[in-house]
């Protein structure tokens, strides 16, 4: 596999929006120097953290947002992570403390880590460096990735990952382009490659109207995602098929950026189902 | 009765009442705690025995629920104006005596609220006047000339800085012109024991005091005793009005249920307490319900059958209140609070099949705050118990949990809730009940140099105000707060004093004290509310620059907060080590003060409703609070300002020390039902993480709402859609539409855990 087309930018560590880093670390070095520690995965750039319960992945879980994604999606829910210049410096140390602080926790609750972002395999050091230690302290992982950075994940890295949520955000190499602005292919051939390696998949897919919810696109969401399972029964362990919001709309507006879906409505109820009930005619468990 | 003639008592009792019952020391001495351990079965299956409602049970339930709309429109569905409450003030009432299987009413008719004039003639006229009913003459003349009340007698022994604390409203809520509550007696007593054996140990202990030479203290006691044993009395005289004999002990199940109930209601027809609590009562009535079990005499959909009716009514206890004190304790509560499973100090879960039961009735007759059920949570609590508790979470919102391991290793394994999250062991220890001060406003008094913000008047003692221009220097402030606090601790204390005094003097709650020991710990229960505000404010005088702005009288008014600070409920120890020290310090200056009958100081962080007028009372603060916006609730974080999920807000507040605040931490969350998972089975498993993982952390008490906020605003639009409708507010449960508007759009501004 060759590396992606992931530069690393140093956080600038400016205010933000969302819900922030309240309780973790900063690391206060200057650029080069963090550039420096960026390189060998001791310091990333994070925009926020949360503990969350059954949303990204089993339990109750620390999910990190990463800053930083090579894709432009039309419905990005997190705009605010795009720019890894624009998280803030947070050392992998720093971060697996607070991991260790919550083991109690994720064993209460059958959970663990999720980092998520923006795109974590962006900053794959940082995001190796923390898995290795996540998994050094006995806590479940999670990749929340779309993917297209798959190549950037060393056999090392998938090895310390007990989970991956998959986005599969369109069928076709056209639709694919329109909705991220990036080619669907690597992130089936990571797909593929997580079944061989035998890492368990959760296959998402954001339903938009207008945009996704043509029945051929589904159909074909659908087909990728079963050709996954055929790799390795037993890999896909669920798709969860999530209906567009509009939920960021005030971060859009906030970061100053246009925002092409902002008169487009969520799904109904029933038109969620109807695709849910595509995926499960693959044998898929789909919520 | 001769010594001889009690034995013979026993003799009968054991071979009747007591069939089949494991002896022990319970058989000599009124020991409740002793017979449970002795005699009760663990339960460690799941939900699925439960029996679903009778068509007896919808039938009563129906009748009450076509009463509901009358009383909610009107706010009373009626009152009897003319008789001073009583145990024995009001012949028998019923629902519908042919079908009840429990019998008993407040007054004779459902829903028909007595007037309790003991505690004040003032709070009585003006409920009387407030929903349209003649204020009697004779009774005015009588509670006012010929018979001093609880209100008359505080505010004859209240000093001018009481009063001047009071009317600002740094001190609130304060019990003085109604009754105390907060107080549970040990109504298994009766079932157990009979109303005679708990008269004759009475006597006994009495005559104890007889030897005793005078002092006041022994006196109090010794009149004490003597209104227990009238009581006791009278409530034989009220069983017997229904038919019931109840001098000696309960013989079966219904039986049991009956005479435990009887106890309660005679305290109910007497004390309008700000809690009317039941204690621990679930397991108890098992032994009975699993006596009659096994010998085939009921089975399951008649052991439910009881527990439903029983239920019932106690979703009816009512009690008639002015406007102002549904301000502060909103949607007509009366805190009917059952405790249900826990561990036993040998390790044994004190779950049972009943602890199931109590909790079916939910299902059984739909959801309803009362009684308040109140979970002990450990993590060791059988599987089965624990998913059901969640699963009933999610689906009534009507389920609060404490946790068991602080409880029981502070008050031992017989403890239970009074109110919403004060724990006492149950007939052992009672509490004088505190309400709170207004911490954020005592921190502005401080900025202030002791003027109100608001008026502008010297209420605690002056020093010199912060000085204009200058940002707030933090250990400035923290000193200025340091003082102002002993002031307020000293105040407070010295208010709460003159209360209980006087409460004890003319409102004394005789059958609740006849079904405790003779010798009761006390507590003195002071509270704290606003804490998340000031720990914030705090905070933000810290890490960002915090500018006073003046007005003309020279009072601070508002801030100018430049930069970023930490808020408390984020898990982030740099502001909860404010919160956590704050409640340390305002511990360690109430513990300095002497207190009435030598009660031990305990605080609660907890506002009930009254966080809403609380932050009615206080200005704008330096966390960019405006003025008159409400606190969060009890010792949650500032809504809104939790941003890192619901575990991390209950991290922040599981942080503050149980030590310092025995008398409870109240933490109300909630989450969407997605937050929780996509299938039943994640939902529940993942609401049983959460409770073992906050508990697990320290936590002491979590309210769960399982709600959308769509819910909650079309019930505001058409409440008749959502009679039924339960939320969890603070340490209890309200009919949402039950509250006022103002408590509903608080409601709505909560923060939802999960929301996307």
């Amino acid at each position: 596999m060759t590396a992606g087309p992931a530069t690393l930018d140093a956080p600038s560590s400016r205010r933000r929006a969302g819900a922030g880093l309240r309780g973790m670390e900063t690391a206060d070095v200057d650029r080069d120097e963090r550039l420096a520690l960026m390189r060998t995965g001791e310091l990333g750039s994070v925009h926020s953290w949360e503990l969350v319960t059954a949303v990204d992945g089993p339990g109750t879980r620390l999910t990190v947002f990463l800053s930083g994604c090579p894709l432009r999606c039309l419905y990005c829910h997190n705009p605010d992570t795009l720019a890894m210049k624009d998280g803030e410096p947070v050392l992998a140390e720093d971060l697996l403390a607070r991991v260790a602080r919550y083991r109690g926790i994720f064993a209460a609750t059958g959970g663990g880590i999720t980092l998520s972002g923006g795109e974590v395999l962006m900053q794959p050091a940082f995001a190796a460096r923390v898995l290795r230690g996540a998994k050094e302290l006995g806590v479940h992982t999670t990749l929340d990735t779309s993917g297209f950075l798959g190549a950037n994940a060393t056999d090392a890295m998938l090895d310390d990952t007990d989970l991956v949520l998959l986005d599969i955000k369109a069928g076709d190499e056209e639709t694919y382009r329109r909705v991220t602005g990036r080619s669907l292919a690597p992130t089936l051939r990571f797909g593929r490659h997580l079944a061989e390696r035998g890492v368990r998949v959760w296959v998402r897919f954001v339903l938009v109207p207008g945009l996704t919810d043509d029945p051929r696109q589904v159909g074909l969401v659908a087909d990728h995602a079963a050709a996954i399972e055929a790799v390795r029964p037993g890999t896909v362990e669920r798709v969860e098929v999530l209906p567009f919001h509009q939920m960021a709309r005030d971060k859009w507006a906030e970061l100053g950026r246009t925002y092409e879906l902002a008169d487009t409505p969520p799904p109904t109820a029933a038109a969620t189902e109807a695709v849910r009930e595509v995926f499960r005619s693959r044998g898929l468990t789909t919520y | 009765m001769t010594t001889d003639a009690v034995s013979a008592t026993i003799d009968t009792t054991t071979s009747t009442a007591w069939r089949g019952f494991a002896p022990g020391p319970w058989c000599d001495e009124v020991d409740v705690r002793d017979f449970l351990q002795r005699n009760y079965a663990p339960y460690e299956g799941d939900a699925s025995f439960l029996a679903g409602p009778t068509e007896r049970t919808t039938g009563v339930w129906s009748r009450l629920s076509a009463m509901f709309p009358a009383e909610r429109a009107k706010g009373v569905h009626d009152v009897d104006p003319h008789t001073p409450a009583g145990i024995t003030a009001h012949g028998p009432g019923y629902i519908d005596a042919d079908a009840e299987l429990i019998v008993g009413l407040q007054t004779d008719a459902p829903l028909k609220r007595a007037i309790m004039p003991n505690g004040g003639w003032r709070m009585v006229a003006g409920a009387l006047k407030t929903y349209g009913y003649p204020v009697d003459e004779d009774l005015e003349k009588f509670f006012t000339t010929h018979r001093k009340t609880h209100n008359q007698a505080v505010f004859d022994v209240y000093p001018p800085a009481v009063r001047a604390a009071r009317s600002s409203h740094l001190i609130t809520g304060l019990p003085d012109a109604y009754g105390r509550g907060r107080i549970i007696g040990d109504y298994r007593r009766v079932a157990l024991y009979g109303v005679d054996r708990l008269i004759e140990a009475k006597k006994v202990d009495k005559l104890l005091l007889d030897t005793e030479p005078f002092s006041e203290r022994v006196a109090q006691e010794r009149e004490e005793h003597a209104e227990q044993i009238r009581a006791l009395g009278e409530l034989k005289e009220m069983a017997a009005s229904y038919g019931y004999d109840v001098s000696g002990p309960a013989t079966n199940a219904r039986e049991a249920v009956q005479w435990l109930y009887f106890g309660f209601l005679a305290a109910v027809k007497e004390q309008n307490g700000a809690a009317m609590s039941l204690g621990r009562t679930s397991t108890f009535l098992d032994v009975y319900l699993d006596r009659d079990l096994r010998a085939g005499v009921i089975d399951e959909s008649r052991a439910q059958e009881l527990m439903d009716d029983f239920v019932i009514k106690l979703r009816i206890v009512r009690f008639l209140r002015t406007p102002e004190y549904d301000a502060l304790f909103s949607g007509d509560p009366t805190w009917v609070t059952e405790t249900i499973g826990g561990m036993g100090s040998d390790g044994r879960p004190l779950v049972t099949k009943n602890s199931f039961r109590m909790l079916q009735t939910l299902y059984n007759l739909g959801p309803a705050p009362e009684p308040n059920m109140t979970v002990f949570w450990s993590d060791r609590l059988p599987a089965g118990f624990k998913d059901f508790c969640a699963q009933v979470s999610i689906d009534t919102s009507a389920v609060q949990y404490e946790s068991d391991d602080e409880i029981r290793a502070a008050w031992g394994d017989d403890a239970g809730i009074a109110c919403c999250v004060s724990p006492m062991a149950i007939g052992k220890q009672m509490q004088f009940f505190g309400a709170r001060v207004n911490l954020a406003k005592a921190l502005l008094y401080a900025i202030n140099g002791g003027r109100d913000e608001i008026t502008g008047a010297q209420v605690s003692p002056a020093f010199p105000p912060v000085t204009p221009g200058l940002a707030l220097d933090y250990e400035d402030v923290r000193d200025r707060f340091d003082r102002t606090m002993d002031w307020l601790a000293e105040t407070y204390v010295e208010a709460l004093n003159c209360i209980h005094w006087s409460h004890d003097k003319y409102a004394y709650e005789r059958l609740e004290m006849a079904l405790h020991d003779r010798e009761v710990l006390r507590t003195m229960a002071c509270g704290i509310a606003g804490l998340a505000v000031a720990a914030d404010s705090l905070s933000a005088i810290r890490y960002a620059t915090v500018t006073p702005v003046l007005d003309d009288r020279g009072v601070v008014v508002d801030y100018v907060t430049d930069g970023d600070w930490p808020a408390y409920g984020n898990d982030d120890d740099r502001v909860d080590d404010i919160a956590v020290e704050l409640v340390e310090s305002f511990m360690a200056k109430v513990r300095r003060h002497r207190t009435y009958r030598d009660a031990v100081p305990t605080q609660s962080v907890l506002t009930i409703t009254s966080n809403v007028v609380y932050g009615k009372a206080t200005g704008n603060t330096p966390d960019g609070r405006r003025a008159g916006e409400p606190f969060s609730p009890g010792a949650n974080p500032m809504n809104g300002r939790d941003t890192h999920g619901m575990l991390a807000s209950a991290l922040s507040v599981a942080k503050l020390p149980y030590a310092q605040a025995q008398d409870g931490i109240s933490l109300t969350n909630t989450v969407v039902p997605a937050g929780l998972g996509r299938t039943r089975d994640e939902q529940v498993g993942n609401l049983v993480g959460l409770l073992d993982a906050s508990f697990g952390a320290g936590g002491y008490h979590m309210n769960v709402n399982v709600l959308v906020r769509e819910t909650l605003t079309d019930a505001m639009e058409h409440p008749e859609k959502y009679p039924q409708l339960t939320i969890r507010v603070s340490g209890y449960a309200v009919n949402f539409v039950r509250l006022t508007r103002e408590q509903q759009l608080d409601v709505l501004s909560r923060t939802f855990h999960g929301e996307l």
